[in-house]
């Protein structure tokens, strides 16, 4: 051994092996997870989908980076959350959303959402849905205006609201909408069309994504093939989508039972709205839901329950954004009181009471 | 989250699965190394009260002497490793991270290191009484790591009703195989020695447990305990912290050790493969510990493999032993997930100690080091094998919320196997910070 060469060793504290995946890996296969899904959706509604995808990720990216620099913090884009964030709320938003007001929802979403609580791991609710609850509010209109899917020209056509000028209320587009329709287009996702209408669309129909809706929750297959890539990969929580799954067929299943002519099946109820991209993409953020075995199962049966509930009793037709809200808020509590027994401890241990 | 895990039997709940990096030294014979040219003896090598030296400067001693006695019940003597001359009870640096007193012995180039001194009483005769002092005398700790006075352990089990002998031969940490080469060479030694802690703890079964990565020893042990009823051979999960006293007694017996209490409360005592094949060879021949086997290894290392050394001996000397490639980025005196990584090559072995890995860079390339905010993945909540909830331990710890920790999280459980540090996604040192936190809520306590 030369001593003379070696470099001052290093010391470091225990232990001095780690796990190969780290922050920056999770969130990038979270963002190739989510690109088929966008890819789909772009695919079925064209051009203002791509528009819109576009502006609000950039949107998402620009809102982070200004407040890194106002706060003087150093850069966190490289994290890719606000890229995430980005994807995710424009897939939940019409895909002929005016522009401006998609950039609305994502500086709401980054600021309020997750500037606001301390960036990275200390937001409360899930960023994405804070800008989607914001322009739901705000815009009530637009947001429950919906294109037809896979109609002719979406790859040479915009639709007459995506390029509303802003601050501008958007043109009407039911007329547009006619033109381009390739049936009669009714206008309304297959959850108003059930619960104002009680018409009920084809399973195989919401499978594929072939209805209105928003972007990127019209196709159950691909949300869930993405799903599933990522919790083989372990970047998922498996239980969380499985039990929101669950809450949503169980509750919905003994509704039918008791009422089956009201009522939609619980197939219905799983594959329609935004349930599984919420379930699978929404829910899963790490950061807003429990960590505790016990925590992990109340907040998926929760929002599965709430889901139904606002969906047949409410005054909405689609209710998973509000769930998934709800349980995020109530996630630091439900980790409080379902702290999981000490190894060797014969009581649970005691609650905080403070 | 392992599906499957729930359906496995012989192993506990949580836990993870590293990379066990065993390959390189688990197929070669344990050799031996020379004597080097200066033994460092630390008073201070096992859990409890430092032994208290009875040699002075200049003092000739031979192989096998005391050199230094226990003071009190949790304490053993030392015995010299080599006849040689005292030069000096001296502050040296050792992988505790602190100076203390330890007897420095230069040998004596000449000696043939025979064991002159022993102390040999029959072990067929002897009560239970004779046979814990005979144990205490051999100066004898946990070898697994943790350096336990083992007659100490063995003597618990006179207030509690103990039945079971639990041999831990899992060796969970990854690179380590001494414990492996131990049972495949030794198995005879290992059979007495649980014999002779049968005898001192007055329990009627025994079982050697293994993990399955190693059943070749497994096999092996079973073919010599044939016709053997009462000392049974069982395989257990590979997975880390298996090794740990806690997690080997919930997978061999199911039985959960109180929270805050020994082994002995659930009736069982547990000692390491090395300390009883060590048992089996010194009570009969009177011997005191001198010496013990450590796996030596590492990627740049040019001949790995387990070897004897005398207790005392220094990195350095190793070093230049078994010889060295590139650039060296840092010492473990141990198993990568525990133990403490060391800046001295005047740092000696010590009788707790099982290894010694040298490694050329860190052994997985994060993408990078840098220390992200937790963003509450569960990871370690999955991992922890004492079901704590480390993620809000550490946001705690983050905010100084000590008391808290201790109160409501139950920081004392923590025996900082370093899981929650392994699979955090975040690279956040949650052992570290629950190492501070559990100091300074000592400091405040004292």
């Amino acid at each position: 051994m030369k001593m003379s060469e070696q470099t001052p060793v290093e010391l470091r504290t225990t232990p001095h092996l780690h796990a190969p995946q780290d922050v920056v890996d999770i969130m990038r296969n979270v963002v190739f997870a989510i690109l088929p899904i966008a890819a789909w959706s772009v695919w079925q509604f064209g051009l203002s989908a791509l528009l819109l995808l576009v502006t609000v990720t950039t949107t998402c990216l620009l809102t982070e980076r200004l407040f890194n620099a106002t706060a003087q913090q150093p850069n966190t884009l490289g994290d890719y959350s606000a890229v995430i964030t980005g994807l995710l709320l424009a897939l939940t938003l019409p895909p002929a959303f005016p522009l401006w007001m998609g950039v609305v929802a994502a500086f709401v979403a980054m600021a309020l959402g997750k500037v606001m609580f301390g960036g990275l791991g200390m937001n409360v609710f899930n960023p994405a849905l804070v800008g989607r609850a914001f322009v739901q509010a705000a815009f009530p209109v637009a947001i429950t205006t919906w294109t037809p899917a896979l109609f002719e020209g979406r790859f040479t056509q915009l639709s007459p609201s995506t390029l509303t000028a802003p601050f501008m209320i958007p043109p009407s587009v039911s007329e547009w909408n006619a033109s381009v329709a390739i049936d009669a287009f009714t206008g309304a996702t297959p959850l108003a069309l059930q619960k104002f209408e009680h018409i009920s669309t084809p399973t195989m129909d919401l499978m594929l994504g072939n209805v209105a809706g928003s972007s990127g929750e019209t196709s159950a297959l691909i949300i869930l093939a993405c799903g599933l890539y990522l919790a083989f990969r372990n970047m998922l929580d498996w239980r969380i989508p499985f039990f929101i799954m669950l809450g949503t067929v169980v509750t919905s299943g003994v509704l039918y039972l008791l009422d089956p002519n009201t009522n939609p099946d619980p197939l219905f109820m799983l594959f329609s709205g935004g349930l599984m991209l919420g379930a699978w993409f929404m829910a899963t953020d790490m950061v807003g839901s429990p960590v505790t075995p016990l925590g992990v199962m109340i907040y998926g049966l929760f929002i599965g329950i709430v889901t139904v509930v606002i969906r047949v009793y409410g005054g909405l037709s689609e209710g998973v954004m509000y769930a998934i809200l709800l349980a995020n808020a109530a996630t630091p509590l439900i980790d409080q009181y379902t702290k999981p027994r000490v190894f060797g401890e014969v009581k649970p241990a005691r609650v905080n009471k403070s | 989250m392992g599906l499957f895990s729930l359906f496995r039997k012989n192993t506990f709940s949580h836990g993870i699965h590293p990379p066990i990096y065993k390959s390189q030294t688990s197929q070669v014979p344990i050799r031996r190394l020379p004597f080097p040219r200066k033994l460092v003896l630390p008073l201070g090598q096992h859990f409890g009260a430092p032994s208290e030296a009875i040699v002075h400067k200049g003092q000739e001693v031979v192989r096998g002497q005391p050199i230094a006695r226990a003071t009190g019940e949790m304490s053993v003597p030392i015995h010299a490793p080599a006849s040689g001359i005292i030069k000096g009870i001296e502050l040296v640096l050792t992988s505790r991270g602190f100076k203390e007193a330890a007897i420095i012995i230069e040998p004596y180039e000449a000696s043939t290191q025979e064991v002159l001194w022993t102390e040999y009483s029959d072990p067929e005769l002897m009560d239970r009484d004779q046979l814990l002092e005979a144990i205490k005398n051999t100066g004898l700790v946990g070898l697994g790591g943790a350096a336990f006075p083992a007659h100490f352990k063995k003597s618990v089990s006179f207030d509690k009703k103990v039945d079971t002998l639990i041999v831990n031969g899992s060796e969970c940490e990854p690179f380590l195989t001494c414990d492996h080469r131990m049972m495949l060479e030794h198995p005879a030694c290992l059979v007495r020695g649980i014999r002779f802690a049968m005898k001192a703890t007055d329990t009627y079964k025994a079982i050697i447990g293994i993990e399955d990565n190693k059943m070749d020893a497994v096999h092996l042990l079973e073919q010599h305990l044939k016709g053997v009823d009462d000392i049974t051979v069982k395989a257990v999960e590979t997975k880390y912290p298996q090794g740990s006293e806690k997690m080997l007694i919930k997978s061999l017996l199911g039985r959960e050790v109180p929270a805050g209490g020994l082994p002995a409360d659930v009736g069982v005592i547990v000692n390491n493969v090395h300390t009883l094949t060590s048992l089996g060879r010194l009570i009969p021949s009177g011997e005191g510990l001198t010496e013990r086997v450590i796996t030596i290894s590492g990627p740049g290392v040019k001949n790995p493999g387990n070897y004897w050394v005398p207790i005392g001996t220094t990195i350095g000397f190793i070093m230049n032993q078994v010889g060295h490639d590139g650039d060296i980025h840092e010492f473990i005196m141990g198993g990568p997930m525990m133990g403490p990584a060391v800046s001295s090559l005047d740092t000696p072995i010590t009788k707790g100690c099982s290894g010694l890995l040298v490694l050329n860079e860190p052994l997985i390339q994060q993408e990078s080091k840098k220390i992200w905010p937790c963003i509450k993945c569960g990871r370690c909540v999955q991992a922890c094998p004492m079901h704590l909830n480390p993620s809000q331990l550490g946001l705690l710890a983050a905010a100084a919320e000590y008391e808290e920790m201790a109160e409501n999280y139950s920081l004392k459980h923590c025996f900082e196997c370093g899981c929650c540090s392994y699979v955090c996604p975040s690279n956040i040192p949650l052992v570290q910070y629950f190492r501070i936190a559990k100091a300074i809520n000592r400091e405040k306590a004292a």
